[in-house]
């Protein structure tokens, strides 16, 4: 029997873009009558299942709503219809770096990021070094983050989510990071922790690379589940090929 | 591993499982606070200091408030460090969720960890002015006893407890509508004028209604401040039964009103805490 570890069922979300709020602005709509929010569907009915060791594509043109999905199964966005419920530690490679703080220094960096993801201290002990091997900033890793460049950076934080080690990774927009021989490292890790049986998400506009790395692909347009099959027949159709 | 949904925490409990984020938070924020700073940490003894001086030579020398306070200075001391306490964590509290925007925007963690690391902050530069005050108090003679000690600790509960509560409420609120922290700053402003921080409780008793004093009373800095006028200043000054002009040294039922407050605050902490799990899932988006 294959265990669930994501479920998503109906899931809607819909976000208010609300204008003005200031108290002028309030009272002129209140006069004149007019609808200060105005609301759009990001999601519509979205519903499936991952269980564990698939890895599965989130595919779909800008605005297709791939980003609010990972979002509300990370647990950062609420969904407003539907439920969505995960299994064991689900940690985002969503924006690589959102939790670093440039004045501190790389080690210190590693720790704290590392227990945003939801590492113990232990945990972070026992892989630190492979972390900092892996970013291959050795050198750095006691200089503040603001002196670093952009690309080692996004190493180190890379280095840090890909070794946070949880049941379920959800990983937006990899091949983002650095220049080619890192991304190659980059593919290669997301390749060994599918190979180790991990659940993936991923989200791409990278078509080819993600019809080599995963089995499955889900197609949204609109906020709409579109096909849900095999990630190169989506990949395909994507292309107008299928 | 059962199922669970994702961004649904226990709140204030999840914080306790992660106290290793949260000691690495409060570093965080000590050492951003003051980076680049020649005199770092020693900033929060100098606000204080100066604030001190410049009260104690307005009330204490030119409304001569000493002459019916004796060790004014101490009195002044102990009700200041309860509001400036009081002041840091509640209003750094409140703008906490918006200052660390990217990263609720981002990850999910349990958003209370975020206030709760402003209060800890708060605390730590809590520390230095209470090691001051008990110098100051030292000084004047203080050999505290059992109940004093215990006093200073519940009046220090009472204000985590109550800008913790209030931090919650203000800071859920504040990621809707910015004036939250404007109204906060109002409330640190005038807090230390409706407790007994500058002049002596007795000064209030006469002029008002008791009605109007029992609300006085209700206040929960109130009870703090006075909490720690007996738990510092009452020894410093020589436990004195009554001061100069036949005012009654404390006033009477202390320990009620200090059990009242800490219910008080208990109460605004659960209130804050269910506001702010209500708003929580829309603070990614509203952010």
């Amino acid at each position: 029997m294959t265990t669930t570890y994501i479920e998503v069922a109906d899931v809607a979300k819909r976000f208010t873009l609300r204008h003005n709020r200031s108290l002028k602005e309030l009272a002129v709509a209140a006069i004149r009558g007019k609808n200060l929010s105005d609301t759009f569907l990001a999601l519509d009915g979205v519903s499936f299942d991952v269980t564990e060791g698939e890895s599965v594509a989130l595919l779909g043109f800008n605005g297709s709503g791939k980003s609010t999905l990972l979002k509300c199964i990370s647990g950062v966005l609420t969904p407003d219809a539907g439920s969505i419920r995960t299994r064991g530690r689900v940690a985002g490679l969503i924006e690589v770096g959102a939790g670093f703080h440039p004045d501190l220094t790389g080690r210190e960096n590693v720790y704290l990021n590392g227990a945003i993801l939801g590492m113990s201290k232990e945990q972070i002990d026992a892989r630190f070094d492979e972390i900092v091997a892996f970013s291959e900033i050795e050198r750095f890793i006691d200089t503040e983050v603001k002196f670093y460049s952009s690309g080692m950076f996004l190493r180190l934080a890379f280095a840090v989510a890909v070794h946070s080690d949880p049941e379920v990774f959800l990983v937006d927009e990899i091949l983002a990071v650095g220049d080619e021989p890192f991304q190659r490292k980059c593919l290669d890790r997301i390749k060994q922790l599918k190979g180790e049986g991990r659940t993936l998400v991923i989200v791409s506009h990278d078509l080819d690379m993600v019809a080599r790395l995963c089995e499955r692909g889900i197609l949204l347009e609109r906020g709409k589940m579109v096909v849900d099959g095999v990630a190169t027949d989506v990949v395909a159709r994507m292309r107008g090929e299928g | 591993m059962p199922l669970s949904v994702p961004g649904q925490g226990r709140g204030l409990l999840d914080v306790l499982d992660r106290r290793y984020l949260l000691s690495l938070i409060v570093r965080k924020e000590l050492r951003v606070r003051y980076r680049g700073s020649v005199l770092g940490m020693a900033w929060s003894y100098v606000k204080p200091a100066i604030q001190f001086a410049v009260y104690f030579l307005a009330m204490g020398i030119f409304l001569k408030l000493r002459d019916t306070v004796p060790d004014y200075a101490v009195y002044l001391f102990s009700g200041i460090v309860v509001m400036n306490f009081f002041a840091e964590g509640f209003s750094n509290a409140t703008r906490s969720l918006v200052w660390n925007a990217p990263l609720i925007n981002k990850i999910y963690l349990p958003r209370e960890l975020f206030p709760v690391a402003s209060l800890w902050v708060s605390a730590v530069h809590f520390l230095p002015q209470l090691v001051v005050l008990l110098l100051a108090a030292f000084i004047g003679g203080w050999r505290p006893n059992l109940a004093e000690l215990g006093a200073g600790v519940l009046g220090f509960v009472i204000v985590a407890l109550l800008a913790l509560g209030l931090g919650l409420l203000f800071g859920a609120v504040n990621v809707f509508f910015r004036d939250a922290e404007n109204f906060v700053d109002l409330i640190t402003m005038v807090a230390t004028w409706t407790s007994p921080v500058l002049y002596h409780w007795n000064l209030v008793y006469q002029e008002v209604p008791r009605w109007l004093w029992y609300v006085y009373q209700a206040n929960p800095l109130t009870a703090a401040v006075e909490l720690f006028h007996y738990a510092f200043w009452y020894g410093a000054a020589g436990r004195p039964a009554v001061l100069p002009g036949d005012m009654q040294t404390l006033p009477n039922h202390l320990w009620t009103v200090g059990g009242v407050a800490l219910v008080v605050v208990l109460v605004i902490v659960i209130v804050g805490q269910l506001v702010f799990r209500r708003l929580e899932g829309r603070f990614a988006q509203e952010l």
